[in-house]
């Protein structure tokens, strides 16, 4: 595995009942950028980031085989270390599942499982990632209210906080400006391009005018298979793919 | 045939406003006896005293042996029953995601339990009881009441945890946490007014049976002060008192039911109250 390859992907298959979600994929995540996965509704972008941290195991009738390695270690293969194996990766799910306490709580509940517990470094933490994910001005005088009274789009990105605050290597983000006005997707946009010195970003979006703003890699899916992966002026400006290039053109929508 | 339907219509809204206001009527037939003749016999006598001369025949004194005694019951099998229950609750929940068909099959026996009879109940307690040589006594009514409601809490406690969204498991996975952390600080978070009502419902269930109780826990004129002593219970002390040839101390009996309905009324409404607050702090879309 190269060294600048964050996750390798090989021969990934992912069945149900009665239907293929997933037809051989191989791709490879780089380190410190964006890649950013594209593709129409349905064509299993959740799936494949769900594979990455092993939530398909929550899925009863889900059959994954393939290996995906992260750090040289096939996450498909390990047993009891899967929680570590989850915490380096911070998911953003395509919608917020707020955890049922607190603003405060929220992000101190994901410190405290990384081993932080006295309360000065815990505040402090709670105070800077609520910065880093651009919510802090809006909550700071209610960090005792429960999160499900927050909107939307702040949930968005109490989750993003949350997510970062347990010390990830990996982003895995789901359309996490989905519910955002224009506005408060640009300053989630640019908080990732910040992002990506630290960590490295799987972002899965079907916006192409956001692909093309923050992805540094694109790897693009139609019907459950990858049809092309590359650097993001590859995809944009000479795409190989006959469907790429009608994708990219908007002859989808 | 659009007329037939109209009559057809008709005919079952008229079926429907009967039968509504015939259920309500007997309701409230009841509620009104209960309370006529309750408080009639009622006093502060009833309620701060035990029995004078004997619960069959005394006329003097109150039932406070039965008050105390079903309360410490009723409390004692609930908070068992929670503490068995909920993690056999959240273990189906959580642990056994993977295994829907047994899961299934769980709920299937539960409901199963849950239907058979509580002088079924009070029959196995007692010849477990006669089999380990043990006497009537408040130990042997907590179990068996236990045993009684706990497919009921069980249950009840499983259907709410069931309304958890899945996407807040893998938000809990994602963070790191494993699968006790999920069930006992997520779970059990996302469900607290829930787990309340599931505790006040088995709650009403185990202070509202007579039948587990009669054989176990026996009864006395004594307040409850030991664990192997019988205690009295209020649907007992109706069931001795009506059946007592004194008209007096039948008479005894309605203020015992008024105590008993008031009781199951307040946990009843206090439940009602929480499951509103949860259905107002539920996540806002
Ligand atoms: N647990 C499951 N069981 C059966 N089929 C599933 C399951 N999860 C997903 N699928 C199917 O797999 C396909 C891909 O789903 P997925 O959620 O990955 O799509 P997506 O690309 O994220 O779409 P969207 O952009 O709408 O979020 C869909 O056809 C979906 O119905
Ligand atoms: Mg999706």
């Amino acid at each position: 595995m190269d060294i600048d390859t964050k996750i390798q992907i090989q021969n990934l298959n992912v069945f149900a009942k009665d239907q293929q979600i997933l037809k051989n994929i191989n791709i490879s995540i780089p380190k410190n950028k964006i890649t950013v996965i594209l593709g129409p509704s349905g064509c299993g972008k959740t799936t494949l980031l769900k594979c990455m941290n092993r939530l398909t195991d929550l899925y009863p009738e889900l059959k994954v085989t393939g290996n995906i390695f992260i750090n040289n270690q096939d996450i498909l293969q390990a047993g009891e270390d899967i929680n570590n194996l989850r915490q380096k990766m911070g998911l953003l799910s395509q919608r917020p599942y707020p955890l049922p306490m607190n603003i405060y709580n929220n992000i101190a509940y994901g410190l405290k499982l990384t081993g932080i517990h006295k309360r000065r470094e815990l505040n402090r933490k709670v105070v800077s990632y609520l910065q880093l994910a651009a919510l802090w001005d809006e909550v700071k005088g209610r960090l005792r209210e429960p999160a499900s009274r927050l909107s939307i789009g702040q949930q968005q990105r109490l989750c993003l906080a949350r997510g970062l605050a347990v010390n990830p290597e990996i982003i895995l983000a789901d359309e996490p400006t989905s519910a955002l006005d224009p506005i408060s997707s640009k300053s989630i946009e640019e908080q990732f391009i910040k992002l990506k010195q630290d960590y490295s970003i799987v972002l899965v979006t079907h916006i192409i005018r956001q692909a093309r703003r923050i992805a540094d890699h694109v790897i693009f899916m139609y019907l459950g298979e990858v049809i092309e992966e590359g650097p993001v002026s590859e995809i944009f400006d000479h795409p190989k793919m006959e469907k790429t290039k009608q994708y990219m053109s908007g002859a989808f929508n | 045939m659009k007329k037939a339907g109209k009559t057809e219509e008709k005919i079952f809204k008229v079926l429907m406003i009967v039968s509504t206001y015939f259920i309500f009527a007997v309701l409230a037939l009841i509620i009104y006896s209960i309370f006529e003749k309750g408080i009639r016999a009622m006093s502060w006598e009833m309620i701060t005293q035990p029995p004078s001369g004997g619960y069959y025949y005394g006329k003097g004194g109150g039932i406070l042996n039965a008050i105390l005694g079903s309360l410490t019951l009723a409390i004692g099998s609930t908070v068992l029953a929670f503490l068995l229950g909920l993690p056999v609750a959240l273990f189906i929940n959580v642990f056994l995601i993977r295994w829907k068909k047994l899961v299934s099959f769980i709920r299937f026996l539960l409901d199963l339990i849950w239907g058979i009879p509580s002088i079924v109940y009070g029959a196995f307690g007692f010849t477990v009881m006669v089999f380990l040589g043990i006497q009537t006594s408040l130990l042997a009514g907590i179990i068996t009441v236990t045993l009684f409601i706990l497919p009921i809490m069980i249950r009840s406690m499983d259907e709410i945890l069931r309304t958890v969204p899945i996407g807040l498991m893998e938000a809990s996975y994602s963070l790191g946490s494993n699968k006790s952390e999920t069930a006992f600080r997520i779970f059990t978070r996302q469900t607290v007014s829930g787990i309340v009502t599931a505790l006040l419902l088995s709650f009403g269930r185990a202070i509202g049976d007579a039948a587990s109780v009669l054989f176990t826990a026996g009864y006395t004129d004594n307040l409850p002060n030991s664990l192997m002593e019988p205690v009295a219970t209020l649907p007992l002390s109706i069931f001795f008192q009506l059946s007592s040839p004194v008209p007096a101390v039948q008479d005894r009996a309605y203020a015992s039911a008024l105590v008993l309905t008031l009781i199951i009324l307040v946990v009843s409404i206090f439940s009602r109250g929480v499951g509103r607050r949860y259905h107002k702090t539920k996540i806002n879309f």
